[in-house]
């Protein structure tokens, strides 16, 4: 059973069973839209290896991950499999494909911005269009949001606050 | 010479050390902080540092380690066996000594986790990575509130200049080189903190200067956190984090 597929067919139904394992913080993104799911193999003997990369160094959602990676495997069939956790290369915010970045944005949360060379300093703030109405009269309320990965801000133009999910570039 | 596997766990849990206890610290201000988006910053900056306090751990154990969990090592440790900077322990304090205390701390870790991303350890460069990049972002958060406290009213600047003379003296301890920082230096593993000295002194004389404050002259400086020789608050700090497992030896949740 585990052979009956070639290696690359399964992987690709490893791959399409993991794009429904969403970031439990913004549901509208996968693992693998998020740039958090760096590779899937197969061992000799058959076992799938998922490597996953964590966002932020406390980012406490990846418990959760790992344990829906293993429940959407398990529900599928798809078994013996374990879940590895790889620092390097170091996640980056580059790795969002554009179209994940329009869902957040449908979703609420002002995607990445690319700072520019000039805004390097200790102090400098990215221009951030508001999710809803994209005006870019926005400001900063606070460099920290309700997950490591977001700060909040407030659009002066249409008044809502919105989420902004930070750039993080190495 | 090549470092042996328990000098190379000891560095590694020295790291992971400095970031549990700091990481604790800051959790300490959830539900005091000044204002909601400040307890938010201070509760996420605390996120960081445990977290990867909890990237170390695991790789000191899997590199170095006899299979302990993190959570052995935080939670059944006594005081002298942590070997966390004696920076990082001080008692909060009011709001301007824990900002001081992280300024200075974050101005010496963002440089010191950029220069380790560059080690041969492709894991722990991954991890430095990280850490650096989330160093500079809670270096620019003090370098906020210090320029704020310093340059605000006289009472913050008092309590800003205040908390700067008291922890001053903790300073020192970040840039000594004993030999297992030596050790990890020569392995690869390490950095040669004596040399980011000199960075670390721009950037606090930068954002003082723009806080209003006055640079401490160097006097004696006190050491020993590292060797774990500690002061008397890291005990009390361990006896509230640690009761549970203590009381209820391998609970777990």
């Amino acid at each position: 059973m585990v052979n009956a597929a070639s290696n690359p067919d399964r992987i690709a139904a490893v791959r399409a069973v993991l794009d429904g394992v969403c970031d439990p913080e913004i549901p509208v993104m996968s693992i693998a839209d998020m740039g958090m799911l760096r590779d899937v193999a197969i061992d000799p003997d058959g076992t799938v290896e998922v490597v996953i990369t964590p966002t932020y160094s406390g980012c406490p959602a990846m418990g959760m991950i790992t344990t829906d990676i293993g429940l959407a495997l398990a529900t599928a069939g798809i078994e013996p499999y374990r879940v590895v956790l790889r620092h390097k290369p170091a996640w980056t915010t580059d790795w969002i494909p554009p179209a994940a970045r329009e869902r957040m944005r449908a979703y609420g949360i002002a995607p990445p911005v690319e700072p520019s060379a000039a805004k390097q300093s200790l102090f400098a703030q990215e221009t951030v269009a508001c999710p809803r109405c994209r005006s870019e009269k926005t400001e900063r309320i606070s460099e920290f949001g309700a997950t490591a990965c977001k700060a909040f801000y407030r659009c002066t133009s249409c008044l809502e606050p919105f989420e902004y999910f930070k750039c993080v570039r190495h | 010479m090549a470092m042996d596997r328990e000098t190379r766990f000891n560095y590694l849990i020295r790291q992971a050390d400095n970031n549990m206890v700091l990481g604790h610290r800051m959790s300490e201000w959830i539900g005091k902080a000044p204002t909601i988006e400040e307890e938010l910053a201070l509760a996420n900056i605390s996120l960081d540092l445990i977290g990867l306090a909890r990237s170390l751990y695991v790789h000191a154990e899997t590199t170095a380690g006899d299979g302990r969990d993190p959570d052995q090592l935080v939670f059944l440790r006594d005081a002298h066996e942590y070997t966390n900077l004696l920076l990082v322990e001080k008692l909060n304090g009011d709001f301007a000594l824990t900002i001081v205390r992280q300024f200075l701390y974050s101005a010496f870790a963002s440089a010191y986790w950029k220069a380790l991303s560059e080690t041969e350890d492709d894991e722990l460069a991954g991890i430095a990575t990280k850490a650096a990049h989330e160093s500079a972002y809670h270096l620019r958060h003090a370098s906020g509130w210090l320029v704020r406290l310093g340059d605000g009213t006289g009472e913050s600047h008092d309590r800003a200049q205040a908390a700067l003379n008291e922890l001053w003296m903790f300073t020192g301890e970040m840039f000594d080189m004993d030999d297992t920082d030596q050790a990890a230096v020569g392995d690869g593993v390490g950095v040669d903190t004596a040399a980011l000295k000199d960075g670390w002194s721009a950037t606090v004389d930068e954002i003082l200067t723009q806080a209003t404050l006055t640079r401490p002259a160097d006097g004696w400086m006190i050491d020993g956190g590292r060797t774990g020789k500690h002061t008397e608050h890291l005990g009390h700090m361990l006896a509230d984090m640690q009761f549970l497992q203590r009381a209820y030896p391998g609970q777990q949740w």
